[in-house]
């Protein structure tokens, strides 16, 4: 029951981008298109929840134990380049089409602040392991919902007979923000 | 002897935009008359607030956007979101609540996204919902049905309802919990003790005085919509039975955990009132039929989900608004199969390049 909570509140209550506002840069950067989002999602489930497992191990095996909590920080995000480094190599060798599809966002994985959002909040909220890697891909999954929504709507955006001051971008915000609204109704679920 | 030559099609259309908006305004009159039988004449100076500011604003935009008032104003369009919106506010609300939300309704959630055709979310439901969060004190006091009053007090006239509303002059216990806060604030009651012990289910029949005979009036308006072909059956049905099927399993025998029984759901809050008149929106479902199914039912499963376990006692507009946002996701993946082939097209498949 505690892992249904766990994933309950990380999809939808306090959705990584919807509610709490972390990793907006992939939200809007790669919801032009539905293939693109789709195989984002996937890169950053992978990743996320690899990198909420090995930020714990670091944390509880190596930080706490020598007590160089203060470098907590700095040592999750090398752990989370690593983990992206990992996941660029695997894309490129298995799917070099999505390779390319996604470009310079594979690598912003690294600076996507749900991903690190997700690690220091396993530690302050002091998960298990099992917890840790669940609220990892709770948060993944989440974010991939939101994004591959988001970019079947933009599609049709893209033919919309928006106002000029208001094309792309700005529409898309909007968007999110109308998004942010509704999904306060899931409030109290959790 | 002239003979008329006409060529095909042979059928006429009466289908126009404002012929279409007509009949759903028509359809609303019931619910309203309702309304107003039940909780005086609050809904009527909502409505009429409402369509009056919706004209204007949409004058006012089309013209900042360059673009034919008058032609656009004749669609009628932002009559039914100004009437919608009216009729889910709670009466009695004071004037700025309703400008706020046509506000959002007609400006943002219409024009900023090209007007009509192109807005992806209910206007009448985004204007709704901001208001919900923006100002849950005054979007929370609902009027006391007539049949549940206590003695000695009626319905406000309409001059101290005009008073309220205008110049903020209080009205006499007019508020009182809807059927569905009751329900979802009644402490460990049963059902059947709940029913007789609360004023505003006790003087009722089903589900609360006032609350069920709107509920029945807004579905004789979706029934005479459905006869015009305003709309096809699924996406309410769906919704309807979605919601009935869940009431069914969590119903629980009527023991202090339970969450109302399907009639409850039905004839509560704004189930008719959006199973008819919001989730049958042209613009912001799904467009298949495979995809109305899909849209319609999970609705009533985050209506059910939000009124039950949420902290929100109705949930319509946020359920709607969550599932305009997931409509174009649906509709890629329930394209109809064309005539001719034998599988339905994946419309990722061909895109890409």
């Amino acid at each position: 029951m505690d892992f249904f909570v766990i994933l309950l509140s990380t999809v939808l209550v306090n959705n990584f981008v919807l509610a709490q506002f972390l990793g907006l840069c992939p939200f809007m950067g790669v919801s032009n298109k539905l293939e693109s989002a789709i195989g984002m999602s996937a890169a950053t489930t992978f990743v996320l929840t690899l990198a909420s497992i090995c930020t714990y191990m670091v944390n509880t095996w190596v930080l706490n134990p020598l007590g160089l909590s203060f470098l907590r920080t700095v040592s999750f995000i090398l752990v989370i380049a690593a983990v992206v480094q990992f996941a660029k190599m695997f894309i490129e060798k298995t799917s070099p089409l999505l390779y390319r599809v996604l470009g310079v966002f594979l690598p912003l994985i690294t600076v996507n602040c749900a991903v690190l959002g997700a690690a220091l909040q396993n530690t302050n909220k002091a998960h298990t392991f099992s917890q840790s890697a669940l609220y990892g891909f709770g948060a993944a999954l989440g974010f991939s919902l939101v994004l591959v929504l988001f970019s079947a709507m933009r599609e049709r955006l893209a033919a919309a007979d928006v106002p000029v001051p208001f094309k792309g971008a700005a529409v898309g915000m909007i968007t999110a923000g109308l998004m942010s609204l509704a999904f306060m109704g899931f409030a109290g679920l959790v | 002897m002239a003979f008329i030559r006409v060529s095909s099609p042979h059928t006429r259309s009466a289908n126009t935009t404002s012929g279409v908006m007509a009949q759903v305004l028509l359809a609303t009159i019931p619910g309203l008359a309702a309304l107003t039988a039940f909780f005086g004449p609050g809904s009527l100076i909502n409505v009429a607030l409402a369509c009056a500011l919706a004209v204007g604003f949409e004058a006012g935009i089309l013209w900042l956007r360059k673009r034919p008032v008058m032609f656009y104003l004749r669609d009628l369009s932002a009559l039914v979101t100004a009437v919608l919106l009216g009729l889910a506010l709670p009466p009695y609300c004071p004037w700025w609540v309703v400008v706020v939300g046509i506000f959002f309704a007609i400006v943002v959630a219409k024009h900023l996204y090209g007007g009509l055709g192109y807005n992806p979310f209910n206007p009448a439901m985004v204007g709704y919902v901001v208001l919900l969060i923006s100002f849950p004190l005054e979007m929370t006091q609902w009027a006391t049905p007539a049949g549940a009053l206590a003695d000695g007090q009626s319905l406000p006239g309409i001059g101290d309802a005009l008073a309220k509303v205008f110049a903020g002059v209080p009205l006499d216990g007019y508020a009182s919990a809807t059927a569905l806060e009751t329900l979802q604030q009644r402490g460990g009651q049963t059902v059947a003790d709940l029913y007789s012990s609360a004023p505003i289910f006790a003087s009722g029949r089903w589900a609360g005085n006032g609350w069920e005979w709107v509920n029945l009036a807004f579905l004789a308006g979706g029934v005479y919509l459905l006869y015009k072909k305003v709309f096809t059956w699924h996406a309410p049905v769906a919704m309807l039975t979605a919601l009935g099927v869940l009431a069914i399993l969590f119903y629980d025998n009527g023991s202090s955990n339970s969450a109302g029984s399907p009639v409850f759901h039905w004839l509560s809050g704004a189930t008719m009132l959006g199973a008819f008149f919001i989730v049958t929106d042209p613009v912001t479902s799904a467009v298949s039929t495979k995809g109305r199914l899909i849209y319609g039912a999970a609705i009533g499963v985050l209506v059910f989900v939000i009124r039950t376990w949420g902290n929100y006692p109705d949930a319509v507009a946020f359920a709607v608004l969550l599932m305009n946002f997931a409509a174009p996701f649906i509709d890629y993946y329930t394209v109809p199969r064309t005539y001719g082939h034998s599988k339905a097209p994946r419309s990722t498949a061909k895109r890409g390049k």
